[in-house]
């Protein structure tokens, strides 16, 4: 094993060398989010032997780690404290890092009432295109300090800068949990969501699976219970089945082809994606095939939202479109954070 | 801090017409949008910092979106410096002037565009008030929830570009988390949305960029902001400490015991006083600290949680509790807390808002400095302390027409704001850098952080003109500042020019 200073001095020596001669670096933890993005390109700059909790008090709700811990470590970590990640991550398989779980800043079930990994970065240590090593954010709950870097970071897949080191909020665990079914058609499954979420209840995630809508109620005893009385429904074993949405191991993942992820105004119409799995209060749709990318893109456009290939895309073809104007900026980032293009080239866009 | 003097070569600026530009402006929009009289502009000279006022060249008042994209186009064409201005109720400086540029005012932008309260989202323009957006939608029984103090007063569109929070963002968080989608006009005149109606958008996330930028990137003309359900009950408790330390540590014992409370605020006793003898909140005089704890949930919820709290109170040695008996009685509680600031002002004519956050385990040993500080540079400071998020606010007061005491209060703050960073924490929680506390950015950041800060700001920018001389200091202004900084505590020679 190595000392940790010695891991960053490899990662730098492999960032100079690709900046000297003009190739690219792919950032890559345990390489459970490879099946996304536009290509894989350049060479792997491996995190895992960057590993370990840094700083972790539970009574300052903040965690900060070091790129490759897994992240099954540090949920086991916030677990015996009674506290979790808010943003329930997605880990995509057994290899998951800590690093990889911010830069693809996948979220989980509790994404629409607690919110997605973006919203409890606080602070990012990185090596940036010249292989300084930069800190942004900071480890308290609130910064306003310069631009925020560190949430620019969450969902960058390694393609600004190499996330050292990250500092994130975390929350208490809920007291109790209840998970209750509907049967419900899709129709009415997504107009019952948008209700639940506009009505004060401790709703903590919403699934139509194509069989039946499940709600997840969390916090206290009293008031899970409370909740439920309201709202009605069959209790229902719900740890494994959350599990299965998070982990993408629920039947519905089991097709092949294009998996599209169409994240839209909540209550858009269902149209022709009758066989769709809706998530997070209405605003998530995910599809199978059914189209291409410009006509999932089309719908969304129409509805406030966007398409994205999440699973099954052609290397090289684009996994998502956005305006021109947004484009131009999009590229104006990049430029300013990478501007030798070293950091996973084409990971995200086509272009870059 | 320490900010008296302005650096105007930071940004070398062209010498501007302002005739042609204002008949450029008065081109596009109507008469009375357009100042250039001195006497119409004075009332533009400052924001909610007051101490280093200045008169802009032209001030314009855009009535939509097309103006705004017209405005911005004319300044791009004659190289206008522009700094944009919401209710400027800023405490950093941000809105302040630049005397060689235009003010781009967004208050007649003030319409709420479109509710939804199925899809509990509002669509607003840049100058509606944070507390007009709750109240439109009351009906509906949602809530738009960052609630900065000065909600009555601050517009949308500032709370996006200063990423402000309120007494409630512990548990429902800042601006940046309740917004969903911006527009945004560009230094060359061109619209861009940013995020969406549902929940992620692809590629880099603009909206976390752009929230909190300070006028710097870019002009916000129109704000998706997310609704939250009103929830069934809220009630608040008041504790009284007969100890500052005390009062810390019952903060930690809260969060320790798994709860979340909506809102957790900590005032000392000058601010209690001040409070008191404001508005008569009820506050307990004779305390050396309160903590203010809401919970709020269905009325099942919060019964058990106030009795949770009470507990931890309790056993952390509060002195007195008062819980709130109606929902008058609770908003009284908050009304205390929320007129702090012009409380404070009361006491003395002139006050500076800090807002350094620190973590929450060093709060006992920052306040003790801080009360120790009173005394090097011969100042009162009162505290006010969103304590849940470990955001402090001390409040140095002042007599600005007084000898020496806006220089002694200066180099207070600054003293503060170098205290947080000792200790791990930042220079600002909420308000803002603007020209306030950049000195201090040279403390918090190295030079190569703040060349990607640079970078970042002219990938939209390339010339500096959005905004000059505000939140991200030029690496010749730090050079010098630490120069000055090595010799801090020795003789200062105020007289002498520095840049
Ligand atoms: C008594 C009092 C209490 C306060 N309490 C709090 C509090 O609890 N929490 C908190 O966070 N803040 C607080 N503030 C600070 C202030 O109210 C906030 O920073 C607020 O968001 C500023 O809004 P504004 O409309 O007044 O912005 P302004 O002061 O007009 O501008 C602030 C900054 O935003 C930029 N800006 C404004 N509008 C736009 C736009 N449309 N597009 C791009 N840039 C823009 C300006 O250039 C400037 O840099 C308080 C201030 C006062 C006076």
């Amino acid at each position: 094993m190595r000392t940790n200073e010695t891991v960053i001095d490899r990662f730098k020596s492999q960032i100079i060398d690709a900046k000297k001669q003009s190739t690219c670096v792919r950032i890559r933890g345990g390489g459970s989010k490879d099946f996304y993005g536009v290509n894989l390109e350049g060479e792997i700059v491996d995190t895992n032997e960057f590993t370990g909790i840094t700083e972790y008090e539970p009574t300052e709700l903040v965690l900060t780690a070091r790129s490759g811990t897994p992240l099954k470590e540090i949920e086991q970590t916030l677990n015996e404290n009674n506290q979790m990640l808010p943003f329930e991550p997605p880990h995509m398989g057994t290899k998951a890092t800590f690093g990889g779980c911010i830069a693809s800043g996948f979220s989980g079930p509790r994404r629409a009432s607690q919110g997605a990994v973006r919203d409890f970065v606080l602070g990012a240590r990185i090596l940036n295109a010249d292989a300084v090593d930069l800190q942004f954010g900071g480890k308290v709950m609130k910064n306003v300090a310069g631009f925020d870097v560190s949430r620019l970071l969450a969902g960058s897949f390694g393609t600004l800068g190499l996330i050292l080191e990250s500092s994130v909020k975390v929350l208490p665990k809920p007291e109790m949990e209840r998970t209750v079914l509907f049967d419900l058609d899709i129709q009415s499954a997504l107009e019952k969501m948008n209700t639940l979420a506009g009505s004060p209840i401790p709703l903590s995630a919403t699934c139509f699976d194509g069989n039946q809508l499940a709600v997840r109620l969390s916090g206290s005893e009293i008031g899970v219970i409370a909740a439920h009385k309201k709202i009605g429904g069959e209790v229902s074993e719900g740890a494994s089945y959350w599990q299965s949405i998070k982990e993408q191991t629920h039947p519905f993942f089991g097709s092949e082809g294009c998996l599209y992820r169409l994240s839209v105004n909540p209550t858009a119409p269902i149209n022709r994606y009758t066989d769709a799995l809706i998530e997070w209060n209405g605003s998530t749709r995910w599809v199978w095939n059914n189209g291409t990318l410009a006509e999932h893109q089309d719908f969304a456009n129409e509805h406030g939202g966007h398409a994205t290939v999440f699973r099954g895309n052609q290397l090289g073809n684009p996994i998502s479109s956005i305006s021109p104007a947004l484009q131009v900026l999009q590229q104006k980032i990049k430029n300013s954070m990478d501007p030798d293009g070293i950091f996973g080239k084409n990971r995200l866009f086509a272009e870059f | 801090m320490g900010h008296s003097e302005r650096d105007l070569n930071e940004n070398p600026v062209a010498l501007i017409d302002k005739q042609t530009l204002v008949k450029k402006f008065l081109s596009v929009l109507s008469t009375e949008s357009v100042k250039y009289e001195t006497e119409d502009l004075t009332p533009f000279e400052c924001d909610g910092l007051s101490a280093y006022p200045q008169i802009p060249m032209i001030v314009v008042l855009p009535e939509n979106e097309d103006q705004v994209c017209q405005v911005m186009r004319i300044c791009h064409q004659y190289k206008a410096p522009i700094v944009f201005r919401g209710a400027g109720t800023g405490l950093s400086g941000g809105a302040i002037p630049y005397d060689q540029g235009v003010l781009l005012v967004l208050s007649k932008l003030k319409r709420i565009t479109h509710i939804d309260p199925v899809g509990r989202y509002a669509v607003v323009q840049p100058g509606v008030r944070n507390a007009a957006i709750s109240e439109a939608t009351k009906i509906h029984e949602l809530y738009y929830a960052p609630d900065p103090s000065s909600q009555i007063a601050c517009s949308i569109g500032g709370n996006v570009a200063e990423n402000s929070g309120g007494v409630h963002c512990l548990k429902y968080g800042l601006t940046v988390n309740n917004i969903l989608k911006v527009r945004f006009v560009t230094i060359e005149g061109d619209i861009v949305e940013i995020g969406s109606e549902g929940l992620d958008s692809p590629g880099y996330d603009l909206l976390a960029l752009v929230t909190g930028s300070e006028g710097l990137l870019g002009v916000v003309t129109e704000v998706t902001v997310k609704l939250l359900p009103t929830p069934e009950k809220a009630q608040a408790i008041m504790a009284s400490f007969d100890d500052v330390e005390k009062a810390g540590r019952a903060v930690a014992d809260i969060i320790a015991a798994g709860i979340i409370p909506a809102g957790l605020e900590m005032m000392d006793k000058k601010a209690i006083n001040a409070v008191e003898q404001f508005i008569g909140a009820g506050y307990p005089m004779d305390a050396a600290a309160m903590l203010l704890c809401e919970s709020d949930g269905s009325s099942e919820e919060v019964a058990s949680e106030i009795q949770k709290t009470t507990e931890v109170l309790n056993k952390a040695g509060a002195t007195e509790i008062t819980i709130s008996s109606d929902e008058t009685h609770r908003l009284k509680l908050w009304a205390g807390r929320k007129s702090a600031f012009p409380a404070v002002g009361r006491v003395l004519p002139d006050y500076f808002c800090m807002d350094g956050t620190i973590p929450r385990k060093t709060l006992p040993d920052v306040l003790k400095r801080i009360a120790a500080m009173e005394d090097q540079f011969q100042l009162q400071c009162a505290n006010v302390f969103h304590a849940g998020d470990g955001n402090l606010h001390p409040l140095i007061m002042f007599d600005a027409n007084e000898g020496d005491q806006l220089h002694r209060a200066e180099l207070y703050g600054a003293a503060i704001l170098e205290l947080c960073v000792e200790v791990g924490g930042t220079i600002t929680g909420e308000h803002g850098v603007g020209i306030e506390k950049i000195n201090q950015m040279c403390i918090q950041f190295d030079n190569q952080e703040i060349q990607t800060f640079l970078n970042l700001k002219r990938a939209f920018d390339p010339d500096g003109r959005l905004n000059p001389g505000k939140a991200i200091p030029t690496l010749n202004r730090c050079a010098e500042f630490g120069h000055m900084h090595v010799h801090r505590g020795e003789e200062r020679f105020p007289d002498i020019p520095r840049f």
